[in-house]
């Protein structure tokens, strides 16, 4: 088990395509750190250079205390999951996951105890003679990770390991992949561009974005706090509303001010740390979640509105409901007993409370 | 009124769909047979001519009696007497020799260079492959001037080794040129993880390449084989003297004296001639269709 240290590496293809610029994270022993971010956005060449796959073009990257530039993949102690599994086809699955022992030169005993265990884990001790062809992607990707496990590394890299699976069993091997982690806890290092992935198994996650790190934290302080507005929107799904708006005086207070009928009134808490906005074009963010059926009684902070419904999508637990304000779409997120209908008026309310008002200049969260 | 027409031609107009589909799929099948037929009979009939002719003794095939496609008196004096000749052993001998030595120096050769071009990315190396391939588009008899002067000053003229430093020029490229395409075929990912695993370059070739690029191996291996076995023009520039001679000129050069043809014995010869390629190409037919193909979609 080691730590990862990554210290302003970046990556230059062909001496002018930048896929990283110069990024720092120190990844925790034991951390679990998953790298998001679209694609293009150099979170896979990150992990490749942490692997030795991809040469560094500056930068440096420790793993434990070492400096590990210029060493080989074999030397640093290091074991791999793929999209595409990347098993030997010839081998069958003991030899898969024996392979790199082997070549450790490992007695034969102890290759056939960590293999043991390690199937056990992943509940394919039947499969072990079985050659890969003869295996459902589930169980591939499974043999995938025991081929990890066995090696018994200081640090795990996983590729996507579960872009190349079907929706229901990548949600099933998503929770076998953080329970594999809690049992041999080992430090880990896990790319996706599915944000739920991230939200769901990492520590922390690392939002990338053309080659920098747009900011590191915590499943629930990303969700929350976001401090870009790619962060805001790229979190949550369905993603943030985003409504372009200006920062006007209201009575005592602030309010932004979407269109001539829609003022949204800003907390009275929040007043003096927007009040330097005044009068600018701003963009409100405001989640799907906090876009809401008008409720009786509503608490402070909230205000009505009303829209014409443009598509309705029931969810079962809660209902989607898309309409357009000026010409952004809106996603609002309401009870599923309202009765909504396509093309006509609702009224809905929003929480004022979450909003996160963006400077559209800079682009970050004010 | 208008509806009848509708109510008539319905019925028919199914099954005439259903039954033109069908039909043209029997067109086609015996389409297919009529083309195969014509195409495997003209085939054939060299072989079997051959077979029949070696059957036969000087005096029935120069016989104006009879069909020449029938043995009257069948008799093996043919392939008896080539094989108790020491002359045609040596032949057969120097066939086996020079084609083990090209097949397996091709494989190493073309292995290695397939590898380091399709995997080590390094300055030049996709102008190198198209280099290898364009070497082997140029006509072998425009190299006899230049060969024969090398060879010369080799020392190695009328010598059967000289066949092989030949023959390699002619193997290497295509075996390398189909390695190249069969090893691109594998997923980069397979290197890498064996990378990450712990092997060496020289691991991952024998323990990943070459098990995986099997088919392929074959292959090229089949095609080494019969450059190597079937060649006839550069022996034939190349060596003179019968110590020397593999199968395919010695059967020409000793069988035929002046414009006396030993007719039975030259086409035993050719037949047993035939013989091992036959065999090695009904035992891996199916491998090497399939090295082909995928050479063929994915270099």
């Amino acid at each position: 088990m080691a730590q990862v240290s990554i210290r302003k590496i970046s990556k230059v293809y062909d001496g002018d395509v930048q896929a990283v610029k110069g990024i720092d994270l120190e990844i925790a022993d034991h951390e679990f750190v998953v790298l998001v971010g679209p694609s293009g956005c150099g979170k896979s060449t990150t992990l490749r250079m942490i692997a030795g796959l991809e040469e560094i073009s500056s930068g440096d990257i420790l793993i434990g205390d070492r400096v590990v530039n210029d060493v080989p993949p074999r030397n640093r102690d290091i074991a791999m999951v793929f999209q595409n599994y990347a098993l030997y086809p010839h081998l069958s699955v003991f030899d898969n996951m024996a392979f790199g022992l082997k070549l450790r030169k490992f007695p034969r005993a102890e290759i056939k105890r960590r293999v043991d265990e390690a199937a056990r884990i992943l509940d394919i001790t039947s499969l072990l003679d079985r050659k890969p062809k003869a295996l459902s992607g589930g169980q591939r990707q499974r043999v995938a990770m025991g081929r990890a496990i066995v090696r018994n590394p200081r640090v795990f890299l996983f590729d996507e390991p579960l872009s190349n699976l079907d929706a229901k069993l990548r949600v099933q091997m998503r929770t076998e992949i953080k329970l594999v982690h809690q049992k041999v806890n080992t430090t880990t290092v896990y790319v996706t561009h599915d944000q739920v992935e991230a939200m769901t198994l990492a520590d922390r996650v690392v939002v990338m974005n053309q080659g920098v790190i747009e900011q590191v934290g915590s499943p629930q302080d990303l969700y929350h706090h976001p401090r870009t507005r790619f962060v805001a929107g790229f979190i949550g799904s369905p993603a943030m509303n985003f409504l372009p708006c200006r920062v006007v005086q209201h009575g005592d207070g602030l309010a932004a001010q979407v269109d001539e009928t829609i003022v949204l009134p800003i907390p009275a808490a929040r007043r003096n740390r927007y009040m330097a906005f005044k009068d600018k074009a701003m963009t409100v963010g405001l989640r799907p979640e906090h876009m809401t059926e008008a409720r009786e009684n509503p608490k402070p902070g909230t205000e009505r509105f009303d829209v014409r419904v443009g598509v309705v999508e029931p969810m079962g637990m809660e209902t989607m409901v898309h309409f357009m304000i000026g010409r952004d779409a809106m996603c609002a997120r309401i009870d599923p007993d309202i009765p909504a209908k396509a093309n006509e008026m609702l009224k809905l309310q929003a929480d004022m409370n979450n909003m996160h008002l963006i400077d559209p200049d800079s682009g970050r969260v004010v | 009124m208008s509806t009848m027409p509708m109510a008539v031609s319905e019925p028919d107009a199914a099954p005439l769909r259903d039954g033109s589909m069908r039909r043209e799929r029997r067109w086609a099948l015996w389409g297919s047979y009529i083309a195969l037929t014509v195409f495997v009979f003209f085939f054939l009939i060299p072989p079997i001519y051959t077979l029949t002719s070696s059957l036969k003794t000087s005096a029935e095939i120069s016989s104006r009696t009879g069909s020449p496609w029938l043995v009257q008196h069948p008799v093996l004096d043919n392939f008896l007497e080539l094989i108790a000749s020491p002359n045609f052993r040596g032949f057969f001998y120097n066939s086996v020799k020079v084609t083990i030595v090209v097949v397996v120096l091709s494989m190493v050769i073309s292995i290695l260079a397939a590898f380091a071009l399709s995997r080590m990315r390094f300055w030049g190396s996709a102008a190198l492959a198209t280099g290898v391939f364009l070497t082997y588009l140029v006509p072998e008899s425009l190299l006899f001037i230049p060969m024969f002067q090398i060879v010369g000053k080799l020392g190695l003229l009328n010598n059967a080794w000289c066949l092989v430093l030949l023959y390699l020029t002619l193997s290497v490229p295509f075996c390398t040129w189909i390695m190249i395409g069969y090893f691109s075929s594998i997923p980069k990912e397979l290197d890498e993880a064996a990378l990450i695993d712990g092997a060496t370059y020289l691991q991952m070739l024998v323990k990943i390449f070459i098990p995986v690029a099997m088919p392929g191996i074959i292959a090229a291996m089949i095609f080494a084989f019969t450059v190597s076995w079937g060649q006839f023009l550069y022996p034939l520039a190349f060596l003179y003297s019968s110590d020397q001679m593999v199968l395919t000129v010695g059967i020409v050069t000793e069988l035929i004296r002046g414009d006396v043809f030993q007719w039975g014995k030259i086409m035993a010869g050719s037949l047993m001639a035939a013989l091992p390629p036959v065999i090695i190409y009904a035992f891996l037919m199916d491998y090497y269709i399939s090295g082909l193909t995928a050479g063929a979609t994915k270099g």
